[in-house]
């Protein structure tokens, strides 16, 4: 159940997808989201899932893992088309007792599941492509102005760093120690709410211990390694904007510029 | 003797139908008889730890399967439950799962779940708390605030509690002091020699195994590579050093001195077996 979770998960490979500038990736991220919520008819999603298989065929990260990733929302996604579903005014078409599903209703709740399902999408391709390293690396790059006006940004993006590096551990630990409490026959399966709010008990507290020391050791091992923050640090690994960032960028741009000229034809 | 719990064409494949998928063990037939105490090796990723996750039920075979007293222990979602009382099973670093606010509580959370009235569950955390050598005090204590190899004792002690008629540690001296090794030892061979039941004891020290075990199995690649007595399996130093695994030192030194000429025997994995046959071979010597 645990192995789901896909958030943060890094796909390693040598595609162009992967090759790319992580500054370039987030804000190609922000360029397609805008594309997205820009989207109106039909041309318009036509285009941006175009772009979002092109995407996907570029990164060669099998789709079966994009939709993979898609499982822990699904709950989200039926309660946005029910809502969406039930509660539009417009012609009706089925009346059930006291609700009716109107046409309206029923193109909305398509829009809005394909919206949230290009959205994950896209946001997984940058987490799948990029590692979480040179993902941090990029958006401490593309908020470093914001220095200027006192934001902690290197703090901020290395706190993501290894917020995102401790996901997998934590994951891990937890099902450890699921087993652990289930081989003295912990139950975290049946019951009703409140039994197994109570069942969780013994997978949470050893699980907060650990992360305490984990945190503790973690700053130790930085402490003694003389780590103090951002100023006069170098990087190993230098982000270069390349011409293929350029092009990309510009790709990203046309489909945006596409997006909105298709709106307002109303396409 | 009929096994008590026994293992049948196990196989398990991790992740199957993704990039990661992995066969972790392959082909395991293995059983237990009461009152055994076998000890496992293999290097890491070598399956054991997989294997031993199957016995209790915690992992599902992908084929194959796992019999308890002869019943299929999957045969429904309760009998998996219930096998986990009879086959208890230690992890690596156990104490990290500590949850209770006293020793006491952690040690009963076994029992407890066992459904088991109040007193046989006071009656079974003393008598757990006896078999790894917990003194009176220590118990109302909160478990977070002792030493390692305390606390070490404590999780074995909540899995003892359960009695269970195989106890499965894997590797419960790892990270542990010499001493505290010693102790953890002595308790688990205390508990069998009471209690008779079979105990598995996963380890990546030859010496423990060659020293307590009375039968070792040997993990390669998710298979089985050796399994028979101590003596038997260190027989084959050569082909255990081959696959990347440790002997015992004595095993180790002989097979140095084989390899330099001298005569020795293959059934040489105890410091007194080398002497006794050293000392052979300087009597023999001195005879010419």
């Amino acid at each position: 159940m645990l192995k789901d979770i896909t958030l943060g998960q890094f796909f390693p490979g040598d595609s162009i997808a992967h090759r790319l500038d992580a500054r370039c990736k987030l804000l190609l991220v922000v360029v397609y989201i805008a594309a997205l919520f820009t989207a109106k008819g039909v041309v318009g999603y036509g285009l941006v899932i175009l772009a979002t298989v092109a995407m996907v065929a570029v990164s060669r990260i099998p789709p079966k893992a994009l939709f993979r990733g898609l499982k822990p929302v699904v709950v989200i996604i039926v309660f946005t088309a029910v809502l969406n579903m039930f509660f539009t005014t417009g012609t009706p078409l089925v009346k059930l007792g006291p609700v009716t599903i109107t046409q309206e209703g029923l193109i909305r709740a398509g829009a809005m599941v394909l919206r949230i399902m290009l959205l994950i999408c896209g946001t997984f391709l940058l987490t799948y492509t990029t590692s979480p390293i040179a993902l941090t690396d990029g958006m401490e790059r593309l908020f470093n102005p914001l220095k200027k006006i006192k934001v902690p940004v290197h703090e901020m993006s290395m706190m993501m760093s290894m917020a995102l590096r401790f996901i997998p551990t934590l994951i891990e630990e937890t099902d450890k120690i699921m087993s652990a409490q289930k081989a003295r026959g912990a139950d975290f399966e049946t019951g009703n709410l409140f039994q197994r709010a109570k069942a969780l008990l013994p997978l949470l507290v050893p699980l907060f211990v650990s992360a305490f020391r984990r945190a503790d050791d973690l700053a130790i091992a930085m402490e003694s390694r003389c780590y103090h923050g951002g100023d006069g640090r170098t990087r190993m690994k230098q982000l270069k904007w390349k011409t293929r960032d350029t092009i990309a960028m510009l790709l990203g741009l046309a489909l945006l510029a596409a997006v909105i000229g298709l709106r307002r034809f109303g396409l | 003797m009929t096994p008590i719990v026994r293992a049948e064409a196990l196989r398990h494949v991790y992740s199957a139908g993704t990039p990661f998928e992995k066969v972790a063990i392959d082909g395991i037939d293995l059983s237990l008889t009461a009152g055994q105490l076998v000890g496992v090796i293999g290097h890491t990723g070598s399956g054991k730890s997989t294997f031993i996750q199957h016995l209790n039920g915690l992992l599902k075979p992908t084929s194959g399967a796992v019999y308890f007293e002869e019943q299929d222990i999957h045969r429904s979602k309760e009998a998996t439950r219930d096998v986990r009382f009879s086959v208890g099973l230690v992890f690596q670093y156990p104490e990290y799962q500590l949850f209770e606010e006293t020793v006491y509580k952690d040690i009963a959370f076994g029992p407890k779940n066992m459904k088991l009235s109040e007193s046989e569950v006071d009656a079974r955390v003393k008598e757990a708390a006896h078999f790894v050598g917990l003194p009176d005090e220590l118990m109302e204590l909160s478990p977070l605030e002792l030493s390692g190899g305390q606390k070490r004792r404590i999780a074995i002690a909540g899995v003892i509690a359960m009695r269970p008629k195989v106890l499965i540690l894997d590797e419960p001296t790892a990270g542990l002091d010499p001493g505290g090794c010693r102790d953890i030892l002595q308790n688990i061979l205390d508990y069998r020699s009471e209690t008779g039941s079979a105990v598995l004891i996963v380890t990546h020290n030859m010496d423990d195994a060659a020293r307590i075990a009375d039968r070792l199995v040997v993990f390669n690649h998710g298979h089985i590579a050796f399994d028979g007595t101590p003596e038997a399996v260190f027989s084959h130093t050569k082909e255990l050093m081959d696959i990347g695994l440790d002997v015992p030192q004595s095993a180790r030194i002989a097979q140095a001195l084989r390899e330099r000429g001298v005569a020795l025997p293959d059934s040489i994995y105890t410091p007194d077996q080398l002497f006794a046959a050293v000392q052979a071979l300087r009597k023999g010597a001195g005879a010419c």
